[in-house]
């Protein structure tokens, strides 16, 4: 079977995994901490794609036909 | 105190022990009270089980009515009986498990997988993916022929619904049921999803019956004098009657076949106890013939516990009654009857203001207009109003601090509500009018959002009780602040039917006298004098246009520029292209495209430029000034006005017959097998392709030919262009053809053999006998075009019967998930826990209802916008015109 690479699919945005200074400025923006934030599986496809930890924080820039981009983030959790 | 969260909750099995342990008494007679109506001891209603009396006092906790939980009693059962909601389970752990010696007949190996699975389910969260362990150990175990412990051979066991269990031919009493089940070790009821620290299978068969608390099933006094019992009440008396004839029975050594017929109708009784509408039984029936409300009936559907009681609740201060229209008051406004405002109060706190108003309504009374019902003293008494004590209590008992309960009057705020509530706009606040009559009034333009018309509707009108709730009422829930709508963003709340005809006669090529326009002017409370005629004739008599008495009502800086409903390229571009500028309209015809909801475009721009107050102010007086205009012309619309003449009747015909004779042809081709066959379909499908399109197209073209002969002078042909009610194919079908009438998108193909119906041949594939009418509602169809017409129509029902009910339990769901989220302050969707579940509204944070039929800018209309300034401000023009 030939193994697709999922990001590159018109459909899925693109995924960046913050680093912990950026992960810290985004709960001090919403002030909540990490679980608060919409979570992710870390079976997802990108996320194992893109090799995201458990307990990582993604953002993901979404396609909007209003805004021309939305960011979203998620939390990566393993279950 | 902190909340506290529920983490889990468990549910188990109450052992006999358990329940002889929780109970308070051993019930043992069948009886209730006795002659004197007292409680009879050891009876079902014994004060032992709790007291549903004023005056005595229960004899477990020695409190009084209403202080007393109540108390569970208990029967013990001669027999034991299957409990019906775990037969299932029970046939699932018999097939499961060795006749001989109980254990799970699965290997060693196998049982330990089982758990292992389990194991890593429950660590995982998946909860429901237990389910399918367990149903796979099932289905392996009872795949059996003996036992992998000890050797036994195993038969089948069968449920003979609903509470037979059955090996090979001999049946299983609950008692060689409960033996089998004993022997299951607890090691191996894991798998079989038992968790034997909470429950033991054996429990599953009843030795032991709870009685509920007589405050769970209280009788009911009736004004006769005469006690009449709860359903449960008269469920246990049976189970006891039963229970008792078993029990003598058998001590008295009677035959084997009659304790078994006894034994089964105990568990009947217990069955229908747990359950009256258990599959393969007959409900157990009161006297009177209806069946009883036992256990899952309580709780279960819409009047269950759940959806009736838990989920739903009922209020006071709301009203309801059959609404009619009243195109004089404002879509803010609701009228209402004297008799209704004279019974719902609003709570007025006493203050040295207000103290002198509220004296002279409680003066009143409750029975003169405007009055008061109760009055809270400061003490918190609270005395109700009558004729003979509000001179008293005006005088003498009225002061500050008092809460004075008193009548609706004109402008209290009321939220006003019609079902199925399935978007916001179903629910808005309204401003109270008290009125004459019986029914509710309302605007005319708010009919769309609440989808109502006056064909016997009701509507529900709910109170305010607080400031705050009036103020955010107001605020939020005008009529005038959802004009414009979130679904499609453009106005819900518009003109509508005679409106729209109204306006359209008002300014479609007419002129009114001064008598008119002095009448329409009234109407909108016009003050700043006659507008200047539009024309003088010979004799000095002065006319107005109608788009010049329409202008009025415009705001004075509005430009606009867009194609009338009326639009149509046959038309001349004066009558059908809409030109404002500065307030005035210069040509053109007001219709459904300008002030209709849904449509409206002077609608939408006044209340998207000018804000919602703007916008009432308009749509009240588009109210009366199409209402104004229309009643002075006169409309109306009957049978005639679909009559065409005899020549374009001919024409018609011939036109239907040439196309009937199209299709013989192609079904002639058809068995001769030349027609030419479609890319993609077989040749049947092919002619059906083909016979649709020739008979669409002679539809349309009796259309046309019908249509050229009904103008713009003809009503029907006004209602439909002008975009007030119906549609030029309405009409057409009136005088012209009514068309293919279709199943499931196919032409009428079902009923007899090879044939629609007896009336044509085997075979026939021409278009009367495929369900073409030929015929116009006017000139009424044959009974044959009748009968398809008919199976058209019904498809319709049905789809729309099945439609709702689906989309209402999506709804329903949809609903309970979103329901709890909020927007906060930083812009963000969380729910309940502040988890974030959108980082902005929408994810661009965009108000759909100010948005522009859903995108944020209008891009084009700030062009025309544009270029419409520049000309106005064209430098050369205005040299010109100074
Ligand atoms: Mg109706
Ligand atoms: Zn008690
Ligand atoms: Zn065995």
């Amino acid at each position: 079977m030939v193994k697709i690479d999922v990001t590159k699919h018109m459909l899925v945005p693109e995924h960046i995994i913050l680093d912990e200074e950026e992960t810290r400025e985004v709960l001090e923006k919403y002030s909540i901490n990490k679980e608060s934030l919409p979570k992710i599986h870390i079976t997802d496809p990108v996320i194992k794609l893109i090799e995201a930890k458990e307990g990582a924080v993604v953002k993901i820039i979404r396609n909007s036909r209003t805004t021309g981009s939305a960011i979203y983030y998620r939390f990566v959790v393993a279950k | 105190m902190k909340p506290k969260r529920i983490k889990q909750i468990e549910f188990g099995l109450l052992s006999p022990e358990e329940i002889r342990k929780m109970s308070a008494l051993k019930v043992i007679t069948a009886d209730t009270y006795d002659e004197d109506g007292f409680p009879i001891d050891m009876g079902l209603m014994d004060t032992h089980l709790g007291v549903i009396e004023p005056g005595l006092r229960c004899k477990t906790c020695g409190r009084k009515v209403d202080e007393c939980p109540g108390h569970f009693g208990h029967i013990n059962l001669a027999m034991p009986v299957i409990h019906v909601g775990y037969v299932k389970l029970i046939k699932n752990l018999l097939r499961a498990s060795c006749r001989s010696c109980g254990r799970c007949l699965l290997n060693p190996r196998e049982i330990e997988d089982a758990k292992v699975s389990l194991q890593k389910c429950l660590d995982n969260g998946l909860f429901n993916e237990t389910d399918t362990v367990f149903k796979e150990v099932v289905r392996e175990a009872s795949k059996a022929k003996s036992c992998p412990h000890c050797g036994a051979e195993q038969k089948k066991i069968v449920l003979d619904k609903p509470t037979t269990l059955r090996e090979e031919r001999h049946k299983l009493t609950p008692r060689e049921v409960r033996g089998r089940l004993e022997k299951i070790p607890e090691g191996d009821l894991p798998v079989l999803s038992v968790n034997p620290e909470i429950a033991r299978p054996e429990y599953m068969i009843l030795a032991v019956l709870p009685v509920p608390p007589v405050t769970a099933r209280p009788s009911i006094t009736l004004e006769s004098g005469d006690r009449s019992e709860d359903d449960l009440t008269h469920k246990m008396v049976d189970i006891l009657r039963i229970n008792q004839r078993l029990l003598e029975n058998r001590d008295a050594g009677a035959p084997q076949l009659i304790v078994e017929d006894l034994w089964e109708l105990l568990q009947y009784h217990v069955t229908t106890y747990f359950n009256n509408q258990t599959s393969g039984i007959p409900p157990a029936r009161h006297r009177s013939g209806r069946p009883l409300k036992t256990l899952t009936q309580r709780l279960k559907g819409k009047e269950g516990r759940f959806r009736s009681n838990l989920s739903g609740k009922r209020v006071n201060f709301s009203a309801r009654t059959v609404i009619s229209p009243d195109p004089f008051i404002s879509i803010n406004e609701v009228g209402i009857p004297y008799q209704i405002a004279q019974e719902l109060t609003i709570p007025a706190r006493v203050n040295r203001y207000n103290i002198e108003v509220l004296r002279e309504l409680v003066r009143n009374g409750p029975d003169t207009y405007p009055g008061v019902n109760y009055i809270m003293r400061n003490d918190g008494r609270r005395i109700k109003l009558t004729e003979k004590n509000a001179e008293h209590l005006a005088d003498e008992v009225l002061e500050e601090g008092c809460v004075v309960e008193r009548q609706v009057i004109d402008g209290d705020i009321v939220l006003f509500n019609r079902q199925p509530s399935l978007h916001r706009m179903s629910m808005m606040a309204h401003t109270v009018k008290v009125m004459k009559h019986k029914t509710f009034r309302l605007n005319l333009c708010v009919c769309p959002p609440y989808n109502a018309d006056f064909d016997g509707d009701e509507m529900n009108l709910h109170l305010l009780q607080s400031d705050e709730a009036r103020a955010e009422a107001m605020i939020l829930m005008a009529p005038q602040e959802h004009i414009l709508s979130p679904r499609f963003g453009g106005p819900v709340i518009g003109a509508i039917h005679d409106h729209i005809s109204g306006a359209f006669l008002a300014t479609y090529h007419r002129e009114f006298n001064y008598e008119q326009v002095l009448d329409i002017l009234e109407k909108i409370n016009w003050l700043k004098g006659m507008p200047e005629p539009d024309r003088v004739d010979e004799n000095g008599i002065r006319y107005w246009k109608g788009i010049s008495i329409f202008s009025l009502i415009l705001p004075e800086d509005l430009n606009l520029d867009y194609k009338a409903s009326i639009f149509d390229t046959d038309l001349p571009e004066e009558d059908t292209i809409v030109r404002i500028r500065n307030g005035k309209i210069l040509q053109g015809t007001v219709d459904g495209r300008s002030i209709s909801a849904f449509k409206g475009k002077i609608l939408d721009t006044v209340v998207r430029e000018y804000g919602p107050d703007e916008g009432r102010k308009f749509l009240d007086n588009v109210t009366k000034v199409s209402l104004g205009a229309i009643s002075q012309l006169g409309f109306s619309t009957g049978i005639d006005d679909q009559d065409i003449p005899e020549e374009a009747s001919n024409q018609i015909r011939e036109g239907l017959q040439m196309a009937s004779d199209a299709v013989a042809k192609l079904v002639r081709s058809f068995h001769e097998g030349i027609l030419t066959q479609l890319p993609g379909r077989s040749l049947e499908e092919t002619l059906e392709v083909e016979a649709m399109k020739v008979l669409a197209k002679a539809r349309d073209v009796a259309g046309e030919i019908a249509g050229k002969h009904l103008g713009l002078g003809n009503s029907a042909v006004i209602m439909a262009k002008s975009g007030a009610r119906g549609s030029m194919l309405n009409l057409s079908q009136m005088s012209g053809s009514i068309g293919q009438q279709a199943v499931r998108g196919e032409r009428i193909s079902r009923g007899y053999e090879n044939r629609t119906l007896p009336h044509f041949k085997r075979g026939d594939k021409g278009s009367e006998a495929k369900g073409f009418v030929k015929s116009c509602f006017k000139d009424g169809l044959t009974p044959t075009e009748y009968f398809f017409h008919a199976m058209g129509g019904r498809e319709g029902l049905v789809d729309t019967a099945v439609r709702t009910s689906r989309s209402g339990y999506m709804q329903r769901r949809l609903i309970n998930a979103l329901e709890n989220l909020r927007l906060v302050e930083d812009g963000t969707v969380r729910d309940t826990d502040s988890v974030i579940v959108q980082f902005k509204f929408g994810e661009d944070g965009i108000d759909p209802a100010k948005s522009i039929a859903g995108n944020p800018v209008d891009m084009e209309e700030m062009f025309k916008k544009r270029m419409i300034y520049n000309q106005e401000n064209d430098p050369l023009k205005k040299e010109v015109k100074e």
